[in-house]
């Protein structure tokens, strides 16, 4: 317990710190909130009184707080464009995107672990250096770029099995989110599989090494029970700790991805709230990233710990 | 095992010492200078490094020579109907308004390569200093840079780009992104990265012999930190930069992609692919291409850095 509390504490002072410097970086933004929202013609004293309104004219650690004391409640401020909260827009966003991530990593997941334990057991051998080099080329290739690739071949460019273009897809059902997605989330999946192979591969390859492994194959256990009970269970580990990492640097790529594909979640919108400079949504988006990072890496803390004992178990001697 | 060995590393055989009393007729073979030089023979004899040298390399060219070796105008359209596909005289087709694919795509090199290398510059040189003041007075210190850069670290890399960046286009209309910009962001942007691995070689460092050897001697801290421990954490920090270097690639094309770069006509991979998608499915090759351009350079780059990684690793 102290061990989740510990990882709680912390993550929220990193939150908290995001959240401080993320708020004085996008000050600089507006320059004059009033004058944006009101136009070039407004007169000086409507814009004063605007600003005054919405507190512009606070000093920046007050504005601050107010902001964070709302903020904790769920209140993201409203748009300067429309005046509509932050959160009617950035909700549904948000659970596009969530579709989006686990779409990509229902797609990786089985195929990379179970590709990273075949190059680990074929160590050194032509599939070994297959699966390793194009893990690696996959993973360090952007996804756009990845995704612009896979539109030509799969998409209407090229055999034209799956769409090129997401949109919203409001009231779509299941199985057209599916198949309009398929191409955005399998450029994320490809992204993603290089590491999560690579990870599979060196932590089985530990686990073959390791002397647990060797007495098992001496006492004559089966290779199959060799691999499902003493490597699998042991290698298999630290890559939990990986595709929970990953979670953050998913939500980096899907930016470029939704621009691609037009697909309005939270990446869509922190660019197009970005381009007209609407402050608020732009500062809900980031933290909402922050968010949604720290909580996967706490998971996947906290899953670790709970798979081994050295770790849970370390508060208590 | 002695240590400054700079980026040699205990992985290289040790061979047998000079036998006692003959007088060595080369320098000894564990001079460091020496295990520098077999190094640096395994790197630029593995494959994987040649083959990311000679591609990195021919971008490299291509950024140099730009508009002056392409063999047709990247920029002004040339009044030959958009979209024709890739002929002979146009390998890689013409884009929407009858530009040479091409040409536009060696003259794309240049805006990348030229952020790229300096961000990663300012980037570890930053870091690196950050990490080795981490790392050497842990403590206070330690735990405030430790949390910032955990905070930092939280959020995606682009979407902080991209805050950023919109900050300091403030005062105009739109986004307006220099490339001084883009190389200040991603540099600073890359320090907390870099000092974290930094750090961590630190920390193996500053319990060691020589360290103690030189707070006895009353050295200075500055002069420990950087004279004593940061020639042996030399090989970590060269894996990191090549590593950085790719990554730098991925976000300069990225950043574009998404409107933080070169503007059009200028020509660039990223604003190219946002541009022309629109029309992928009428003319590949003018998105196809300068993908492919992007994917062939990051994955250079990183075979490079790969090969680094091994041989310092080991």
């Amino acid at each position: 317990m102290k061990y989740v509390a510990q990882r709680i504490a912390l993550g929220l002072v990193s939150l908290l710190l995001l959240s401080m410097m993320v708020y004085a970086a996008a000050q600089v933004l507006p320059g004059d909130p009033g004058r944006i929202v009101l136009g070039r013609e407004a007169p000086p004293s409507a814009v004063k009184e605007f600003n005054h309104k919405l507190g512009f004219d606070q000093p920046l650690p007050e504005r601050y707080a107010k902001w964070l004391e709302h903020a904790v409640q769920g209140d993201f401020g409203a748009n300067y464009t429309d005046g509509r909260p932050v959160t009617d827009d950035l909700v549904p966003a948000l659970k596009r995107s969530l579709f989006l991530a686990i779409y990509a990593f229902i797609l990786c997941i089985p195929v990379s672990i179970l590709a990273g334990v075949i190059a680990a057991l074929r160590r050194g051998k032509p599939t070994d250096r297959v699966i390793t080099i194009s893990g690696l080329s996959l993973a360090v290739i952007p996804e756009f770029v990845l995704g612009a690739l896979l539109v030509t071949l799969l998409g209407p460019a090229g055999l034209d099995w799956f769409p090129g273009i997401a949109g919203a897809l409001v009231g779509a059902s299941f199985w057209t989110k599916l198949d309009s997605l398929f191409l955005p989330a399998l450029a994320l999946a490809l992204v993603l599989f290089g590491y999560i192979a690579r990870m599979a591969r060196a932590g089985t390859m530990e686990a073959l090494d390791a002397d647990f492994t060797r007495t098992a194959v001496l006492k004559g256990m089966r290779r199959r029970q060799v691999l499902s009970r003493h490597v699998l269970r042991n290698g298999l580990l630290p890559t939990i700790a990986v595709i929970s990492t990953q979670v953050g640097y998913l939500f980096g790529g899907i930016v470029a991805i939704e621009k691609l594909f037009g697909y309005p979640g939270i990446g869509f919108l922190t660019l197009t709230s970005a381009q007209i400079k609407n402050f608020p949504m732009l500062l809900a988006c980031v933290l909402v990233l922050g968010i949604v990072y720290f909580v996967a890496t706490l998971s996947g803390d906290l899953l670790i710990a709970a798979l081994n004992p050295r770790i849970r178990l370390q508060g208590r001697e | 095992m002695t240590r400054p060995t700079a980026i040699g590393g205990p992985g290289l055989p040790q061979l047998p010492v000079v036998v006692e009393g003959t007088p060595p007729l080369a320098p000894a073979l564990d001079h460091p200078s020496r295990i520098r030089r077999e190094t640096i023979k395994q790197i630029v004899r593995s494959p994987t490094f040649i083959v990311g040298a000679v591609v990195t390399l021919f971008w490299v060219v291509c950024a140099i020579g730009g508009a002056h070796i392409t063999p047709y105008d990247p920029i002004n359209d040339s009044f030959t109907p958009s979209y024709s596909p890739p002929t002979w005289a146009h390998p890689f087709g013409m884009d929407r308004v009858g530009r040479d694919v091409f040409s536009r795509v060696l003259a794309g090199a240049r805006s990348v390569l030229e952020v790229a290398p300096a961000a990663t510059l300012l980037g570890v040189v930053m870091g690196s200093a950050l990490g080795l003041v981490m790392g050497f007075f842990r403590g206070w210190v330690d735990n405030v840079f430790g949390r910032l850069v955990d905070a930092v670290l939280a959020v995606p890399f682009i979407v902080l780009a991209i805050l950023v960046l919109t900050a300091l286009s403030a005062g105009s209309e739109g986004i307006n992104v220099t490339s001084w910009q883009l190389i200040i962001v991603i540099g600073i942007a890359f320090t907390p990265i870099v000092a974290r691995t930094v750090r961590s070689a630190v920390l193996a460092e500053r319990d060691l012999d020589y360290v103690a050897a030189a707070r006895l001697r009353d050295e200075r801290a500055p002069y420990i930190m950087f004279v004593e421990i940061l020639p042996n954490v030399m090989g970590p920090i060269i894996v990191e930069t090549t590593v950085r270097l790719g990554y730098a690639v991925f976000a300069v094309a990225t950043l574009a992609f998404v409107g933080y770069g070169p503007q059009p006509p200028s020509p660039d991979w990223g604003s190219q692919i946002a541009d022309q998608y629109a029309d992928v499915t009428l003319a590949w090759w003018a998105v196809v291409f300068p993908a492919l351009a992007i994917a062939s350079l990051v994955v250079a780059i990183n075979l490079i850095a790969d090969t680094v990684q091994q041989v310092l690793d080991t």
